[in-house]
């Protein structure tokens, strides 16, 4: 039994077909890369994961519960955070209140009327924020306002907002998409620490095939809406259907 | 003053100081008198009000007159029906417009940006053409609701006959003054604004509670970044609701305490330009921070009570010592910036706020303090940013 | 019947103008996206384009008689315009058509202060968000008619139709009712004539010329447009030009229904935003169709038999039918999903 489990799940926009009839199962404790050409329906998938879409038909179940119909915020109290393609952080607000806010809304669940406590005497929340922040190496840019910060630097925050609230499963939306080598491969790093270190299972979007290989122990190959492939690592390098799925589309990275 | 240096409870005993001092402090500027320092403290509420939900959330509502007119409406009614202490009376006005706020709430917040202006704007707009037509039993149409001779006043006792009471605090009249003589200077002590200046201080300390708070720090995450929200497992709408629903308690506290110093209520406080002052007051200030509301409205009001009672005599009168023809022409285009003219400098003020200070006359103060802190003291800009202790604003862009 | 074409027809004067105001207001959401609160104040400054003209072409010259003098035996003064005057008759038939001569007058005039407008002030608030501009564009409008106050005082100023346009119609006749059962005034006829011919123009104008087929490019996709390395900008200007000039028009030809005064602005304001938002934020057919609907149904609601049905139903039709339409279909009547939902 997987952690999460995709059925049968198809998304229709107009008279394009996005997903076709997906499947997808994801263990416990793994990290599962989504990988294929653009337009192969990966972001949508991520989507019906998350509550922003819905599937037209077919089940989503994550730990045993179905994810279709709820909302974003409950799908998050129950478990599932996601890091965005492009860095969704409160820019107007310090990188420690960012980490802050995760943390509160992990302990005080959707909604929280709390108009006369301090947030200066939630030691335990800040604690816990700052440790976070060591884990991405942000710990002395706290008070820093976010928007402030560089591109690398708000995706660790957003992994570090992510991560406050342990969740049981991360989703990641290409998380190196646009960074350069360096910073690529210190995201790696980060990524394969926290993934030995925390019983966290990772579902990661990517095209960088270079991230995928160093990171994946499973595979799925997304081709025009549909599951083509799903494999180990090793196996996915030489499949056939895999390299005609990318020739297919050469422009592609 | 600005700086992010004070503690909570220092600004607070300062707040208190600078309220209570206000008769005296406001004297030598000729705005020393009962009615306009009420209108400081109570359009001081109001404008702390719409803060919590314009400045923590972002969410701009051009309707929240509606909820002062509803506020006075209930006050009225209190006074007519029940009694002339104006406690009841208070608590009906924020209960009511508390309710009133929480269907209008509900029903705006399920739109968000412009879309969300136009509803609250729209209800606004239907109760006061309301209060005008059908509602006229309750409100009295144009003639405004007051009090009569007749009313049953149940909990009151006897009464001097064919005189109407005004309203009191256990006895104590509002409109009740004693001229105390500091320095040459006459100083109005004033039973109505000490009353209302007591809850400007209670709003103001609530209101710093809120910012404090992590309710508080929810409402500023809604601002900057609503979806993130909702994907790290907030449920926003209740957040904003909340909001709304504490702005509009005080918006009905500001209306009834409105009533308070002078009990009638009409229409004309629910209209939108109403609620477009209120929106002024905050921005003038500055939105999302503490101060910035009470000083906005504290500017506008005074502004408002000294501009306009200025004429092209006392213009001319300015500027006689320049010769006649210059002084003339001087005299002639300043004449109509004040007097009638007065909204005009008002709206211009307000441009140039909107557009080269966005965070209003907090802001302002903060660059000034902030260069001037530069050449004190180097290295003290980072400290700025801490969002966490100190009463920062988050309105800049 | 004959209640219902008259309901109607007494919707299409107010209709006409909550159209042309909110094709204004929607263009410039449309091409620049800004949220213009002081688009009122425009449609106010063009009825006192038509003031002023008035008042300008009036002047009179006072003579005093050789001949006759009054009772207590000073010359009799003579009060003649000076364009009688000067051009005699002609002079007394633009008096008369004063209100459709200041069209010409306005046309430039609106178009200008709208170009100072956009690139004076509006233009720096391109990339700010939304509620400054709202803001900033509000506190505009305050300006605008305080400064009208300033010249033009607080009370209305009357501005007659030309005599021959002034009286009713019969327009029931027209569509075989008994004579005398739906009388209209004439001149809103012509506004309503005069609108249909402005909104006709604006569109022909957008589909028809390769400028309004890139403007209607850039409404649908900015950033695109932007990319074909078209100045944009220079368009955009004009657009709001267009805009203003369209709304000073929709003043200028108000005016004999409605004695301007410096606050009129403000009223159609809130009423047009409401147009603009039923409409569909962005699309022009929308604010057209939306205008007329909204003017016809308040119509409708003002007709003692709805009001005895629903009391004060027509003191707030126009906010109902916002709030019921927002709330069910945000994007508006004929809106595209999405504009500005977040």
């Amino acid at each position: 039994m997987g952690i999460l489990e995709v059925q049968n799940v198809n998304k229709r926009f107009g008279g394009l077909q996005a997903l076709d009839d997906v499947n997808l199962n994801v263990e416990e404790g793994t990290v599962h890369a989504i990988i294929g050409p653009n337009g192969a329906g990966k972001s949508t998938l991520l989507n019906c994961f998350v509550g922003r879409l819905t599937p037209d038909t077919g089940t989503v179940m994550f730990n045993g519960q179905s994810l279709i119909g709820r909302k974003p915020h409950e799908i998050n109290q129950m478990g599932v955070s996601r890091v965005f393609q492009t860095p969704e952080i409160f820019s107007d607000l310090t990188i420690l209140e960012n980490v802050m806010i995760p943390s509160f809304a992990k302990r005080d669940g959707a909604f929280k009327l709390s108009p006369f406590a301090a947030v200066k005497a939630e030691s335990a929340i800040r604690d816990h924020a700052e440790e976070m922040l060591g884990q991405v190496g942000m710990l002395e840019k706290r008070n820093m306002i976010a928007s402030a910060m560089s591109r690398g630097d708000k995706r660790r925050l957003e992994m570090a907002m992510c991560l406050a609230q342990d969740p049981k499963l991360l989703l990641l939306d290409e998380p190196t998409a646009g960074m350069a080598r360096a910073d690529t491969n210190a995201t790696i790093d980060l990524l394969k620490q926290i993934a030995d270190t925390r019983p966290i299972t990772f579902v990661v979007i990517e095209h960088d095939m270079h991230v995928v290989f160093s990171l994946a122990d499973r595979i799925s190959v997304l081709a025009q809406g549909h599951v083509i492939v799903e494999d180990d690592p090793q196996n996915i390098k030489g499949n056939p259907k895999v390299r005609e799925a990318y020739l297919g589309d050469a422009h592609d990275d | 003053m600005f700086g992010s240096k004070i503690s909570d409870s220092m600004l607070m005993i300062l707040f208190v100081i600078v309220v209570a001092l206000v008769p005296l402090l406001a004297a030598p500027f000729g705005a020393g008198y009962p009615a306009l320092m009420q209108f400081f403290a109570i359009f001081g509420i109001f404008a702390i009000g719409f803060n919590i939900l314009f400045g923590l959330t972002g969410y701009l509502s051009f309707g929240h007159a509606a909820f002062l007119g509803v506020g006075s409406y209930s006050a009225v009614w209190m006074f007519k029906l029940l009694s002339m202490n104006v406690l009841p009376a208070l608590f009906l006005s924020v209960i009511i417009a508390g309710l009133f706020a929480l269907v209008i709430g509900f029903v705006s917040l399920r739109r968000s940006g412009i879309y969300f202006s136009i509803l609250t704007l729209a209800f606004a707009q239907m109760s006061y053409k309301l209060a005008y037509s059908v509602l006229t039993p309750i409100t009295n149409g144009e003639t405004g609701l007051q009090l009569a001779l007749d009313d049953p006043r149940i909990l009151d006792g006897e009464r001097v006959a064919g005189q109407l009471p005004s309203p009191t605090f256990f006895g104590l009249d509002m409109n009740a003054t004693t001229d105390v003589a500091v320095l040459g200077m006459d100083v109005q002590l004033n039973v109505g604004y000490f009353f209302s200046a007591a809850f400007l201080v209670l709003a103001f300390w609530i209101a710093m509670r809120i910012f404090r708070s992590p309710f508080g720090l929810m409402l500023k995450a809604v601002k900057t970044n609503q979806n993130r929200l909702n994907y790290t497992g907030v449920n926003t709408r209740p957040y904003t609701l909340a909001a709304f629903v504490i702005s509009g308690m005080y918006a009905g506290l500001a209306g009834g305490l409105l009533a308070c110093m002078d009990p009638l209520a009409g229409a004309e406080r629910m209209v939108w330009t109403a609620s477009g002052e209120v929106v002024l007051m905050t921005i003038l200030g500055g939105a999302g921070t503490l101060l910035g509301p009470i000083i906005g409205a504290s500017v506008i009001k005074f502004a408002e009570a000294k501009l306009s009672k200025f004429n092209e005599n006392v213009v001319e009168a300015w500027f006689s010592f320049l010769p006649e023809g210059l002084g003339d022409s001087i005299a002639f285009v300043v004449a109509k910036f004040v007097g009638d003219g007065w909204h005009l400098t008002l709206g211009l003020v307000f441009m140039l706020v909107v557009t080269f200070l966005p965070g209003g006359l907090v802001e302002g103060a903060r660059r000034i303090g902030g260069y001037l802190g530069r050449r004190g003291h180097k290295g003290d800009l980072d400290k700025l940013g801490s969002n966490v202790q100190g009463g920062k604003s988050t309105t800049a862009e | 019947m004959g209640d219902i074409v008259l309901q109607i027809l007494n919707g299409l004067d107010k209709g006409s103008a909550y159209a042309l105001i909110a094709l204004g207001l929607t263009l410039i959401f449309g091409t620049l996206g800004v949220v213009n609160f002081a688009h009122g104040a425009l449609f106010m400054l063009g009825a006192f384009c038509t003031v002023t003209f008035n008042k300008l072409i009036s002047f009179q010259r006072v003579t005093l008689s050789e001949t006759e003098t009054t009772a207590w035996g000073s010359p009799l003064e003579i009060r003649e315009p000076v364009m009688e005057a000067w051009f005699g008759d002609f002079g007394l038939w633009l008096i008369d058509y004063s209100v459709l001569a200041s069209i010409v007058v306005a046309i430039p005039v609106m178009f200008i202060i709208g170009v100072v407008m956009e690139r004076g002030l509006i233009k720096h608030f391109y990339s700010r968000p939304h509620a400054e501009q709202i803001l900033v564009t509000f506190g505009l409008a305050i300006v605008l008619q305080e400064v009208i106050r300033t010249f033009f005082g607080a009370n209305p100023i009357p501005q007659p139709a030309p005599d021959a346009l002034r009286g009713m119609m019969d327009f029931g006749t027209l569509l075989g009712f008994e004579p005398g059962r739906v009388p209209y005034p004439t001149w809103r006829f012509v506004y309503f004539f005069f609108a249909a011919a402005i909104i006709g123009g604006v569109f022909a104008f957008l589909q028809f010329t390769t400028f309004g087929m890139v403007v209607r490019a850039g409404m649908a996709d900015r950033e695109t447009v932007g990319l074909l390395g078209i100045d944009i900008d220079k368009r955009f200007t004009f657009m709001f030009g267009l805009a203003a000039t369209v709304a000073g028009l929709a003043g200028v030809m108000y005016t004999p229904i409605l004695s301007p005064d410096y606050h009129l602005g403000m009223d159609f304001l809130v009423l047009s935003f409401i147009v603009v938002v039923v409409g569909g934020m962005g699309s022009l057919p929308g604010a057209v169709a939306a205008g007329f609907l909204l003017g016809i149904l308040q119509s409708f609601a003002s007709m003692n038999e709805v009001k005895a049905l629903l009391p004060g139903i027509d003191q707030i039709i126009i906010y109902l039918v916002a709030v019921i339409i927002l709330l069910t279909r945000p994007r508006g009547l004929l809106g595209r999903a999405g504009v500005m939902e977040d």
